[in-house]
């Protein structure tokens, strides 16, 4: 049961990275990003190939210690967001959310095709599980710690960021873009910089997920799990609000595991079936959301202005 | 030259099949304001629709009209359950809603047929040969539907009264609503007319490759960039679009592995939506 717990756990708080960088994307700047997948995915695969012992079968295996990985994992998922970046942020939100769709398809087919990369279809084994052995016994909650001790950064990072100066171009540019440029703010630029940092902790979160389960193959990352779910989270949980996003993870991830317990009372010939079962459980529930609290469970709460007088309203 | 040839022809199946996909998410983006993602998803249902009756042993013909059949229900209650109720929502509220609904449908596809890869009729249909080139029946039987199901839906744009409404709606909203078009009932059209196309669209695809529960979503870039190259809102840009893609995935596996076709869609999307988001022939941007 406890271990369960951690398990449990770990996994909530790699949701909660991945719907942090949501809402920088979605919650904070209004950009509608659908590839996440792709991005835990480059972030996976970047850490796995830097602390990989040497091996023939895929690019790197350089051994290099855990942190370097997920260092790696930023840098890379960064980097890709950035070139990507560049020529989509132009979009509007649903355009974008159309490209991001193909960029997803396009680096899931990288990562089954380019075997020299990153071995195919059979993936990577052997990713190191980090600070094994520090306390012995106790290494899954050695993990759990520094995961949550990560998630703790990230999230007082994305308060600050919310409340700052940076934070607030980005919600005008969300709500009027072109009030935004009128004030002279170079509304590319704020994006692509939210865009950047929220798929670093999108690929950070990749890195931390292929050091927990150990072996990552391009099946891990299918759009139901790596994408759509962290959808349905930011939105049950309350887009704008970074509470509301760890909130959110919790509490799907949890409907989530619920609804397997559920499917496992299934009799045996519908049990391979259950998957998709749940998948439409969750569908229903982001519906159902949206038609009843379309703002989540802990709406936004832009921080008042302060010391500025309000304008009285003209008189009619 | 005949290997170049080839590939046109293939190109043009498939553009058929994307361009009927285009139509409908060209006619929803424009009168319904909003870009359906569960339009792929339609397909699919489509397409697994068909293969329910065909495993009756029901003739293709008749399957592919209950697969209309079926699909036009699907999408209305879909916007009877849900969409309605969020018409006056932000257009993003209704985007994050219908990829919901693409959920939701390829997770019942799964549920209800499985997740293997199915075919209408197994064993290899042997291709017949004009002036070197191949094509079997089944691709010249799409490539013929395509052409009457566009050439109804041109009369029926044309001539109608809702037709003209549907264009009347897409062009401006507001205006359409003053002129007392009943704009409830012309949405329902556009869903069915939509639906009706995503289903043939489905079929096609599966006669001309497999049905499997993700062969809708795989589609979904290509038919944006289909019909935003076309032009929102433009159900004849929408077939131009379908057809020029499809075209450039095929004479793409010339210079790159078939695995990046969507590389391809992506790109046309891309530099379509930055050079001339009004697509070729003025639609909406």
């Amino acid at each position: 049961m406890l271990s369960y717990g951690i398990f449990f756990l770990t996994l909530v708080a790699i949701y909660g990275l991945l719907t942090l960088g949501l809402n920088l994307q979605w919650g904070l700047a209004g950009m509608f990003n659908i590839g996440i997948g792709a991005f835990f995915a480059v972030g996976a695969y970047a850490s796995a190939i830097v602390t990989t012992p040497e091996t023939p079968e895929h690019l790197g295996g350089l051994g290099l210690p855990f942190w370097v990985g997920f260092l790696a994992s930023m840098a890379v998922s960064g980097s890709v967001a950035f070139l990507i970046g560049l020529v989509t942020l132009k979009l509007r939100s649903d355009y974008l959310g159309i490209a991001t769709i193909g960029i997803a398809e396009i680096i899931s087919q990288i990562l089954k095709n380019e075997g020299w990369l990153t071995n195919g279809v059979r993936g990577i084994t052997r990713i190191p599980r980090p600070l094994r052995g520090l306390v012995p016994g106790w290494d899954s909650l050695v993990f759990l710690l520094l995961v949550l001790a990560i998630l703790a950064v990230i999230y007082w990072g994305a308060e600050r960021a919310y409340r700052s100066p940076w934070g607030r171009v980005l919600r005008a540019i969300r709500e009027d873009e072109p009030a935004t440029l009128a004030a002279g703010k170079s509304v590319l630029k704020f994006r692509l910089q939210a865009f950047v940092l929220g798929s670093m902790v999108m690929g950070l979160a990749g890195a931390i997920y292929a050091h927990f389960v150990n072996f990552i193959s391009p099946e891990a990352f299918q759009p139901e799990f790596a994408t759509f779910i962290v959808w349905v989270m930011l939105i049950a949980g309350g887009s704008g609000n970074n509470r509301g996003a760890l909130l959110g993870a919790l509490a799907i991830w949890g409907v989530w595991s619920g609804t397997e317990l559920l499917t496992g009372q299934l009799p045996a010939a519908l049990a391979t079936r259950a998957g998709a079962l749940r998948v439409l459980l969750i569908g229903v529930l982001l519906q159902v959301i949206l038609l009843t609290r379309p703002q989540g469970i802990l709406p936004e709460h832009p921080p008042k202005p302060i010391g500025i007088p309000r304008p009285k309203a003209p008189e009619v | 030259m005949t290997d170049f040839l080839q590939l046109g022809l293939y190109g043009i199946v498939l553009g058929s099949i994307y361009a009927l996909g285009a139509i409908g998410v060209s006619l929803t983006f424009g009168i319904l304001r909003f870009a359906n993602f569960a339009h792929g998803d339609l397909m699919t249902v489509g397409a697994y629709i068909a293969f329910t009756f065909v495993s009756l042993g029901w003739p293709m013909g008749l399957s592919l009209v209950m697969a209309i059949g079926g699909t036009i229900l699907v999408a209305l209650a879909f916007d009877q359950l849900v969409y309605r109720r969020l018409r006056r929502q932000a257009p993003v509220i209704l985007l994050i809603s219908s990829f919901g609904t693409a959920l939701i449908l390829r997770s019942a596809v799964q549920l209800i047929w499985g997740s293997r890869n199915q075919v209408y009729r197994t064993g290899i249909q042997l291709p017949m040969r004009f002036w070197g080139l191949r094509l079997r029946q089944d691709q010249i039987l799409i490539m013929a539907g395509a052409v009457l199901l566009v050439l109804a839906l041109h009369f029926f744009l044309q001539n109608t009264r809702v037709g003209k409404g549907m264009r009347a709606m897409a062009d401006n909203l507001d205006l359409a609503r003053v002129t007392g078009i009943d704009t409830e009932q012309i949405v329902m059209w556009t869903w069915g007319i939509g639906a009706l196309m995503a289903a043939a669209a489905g079929v096609f695809l599966g006669i001309d490759t497999r049905l499997h529960p993700t062969m809708g979503w795989t589609l979904l870039l290509p038919i944006f960039a289909a019909a935003i190259l076309g032009g929102i809102g433009k159900p004849y840009g929408a077939i131009v679009g379908g057809l020029v893609i499809g075209l450039a995935e095929e004479f793409s596996t010339l210079f790159i592995s078939p695995a990046y076709k969507a590389a391809v869609a992506f790109a046309i999307l891309v530099v379509m939506l930055i050079v001339k988001p009004t697509g070729l022939f003025g639609g909406r941007a």
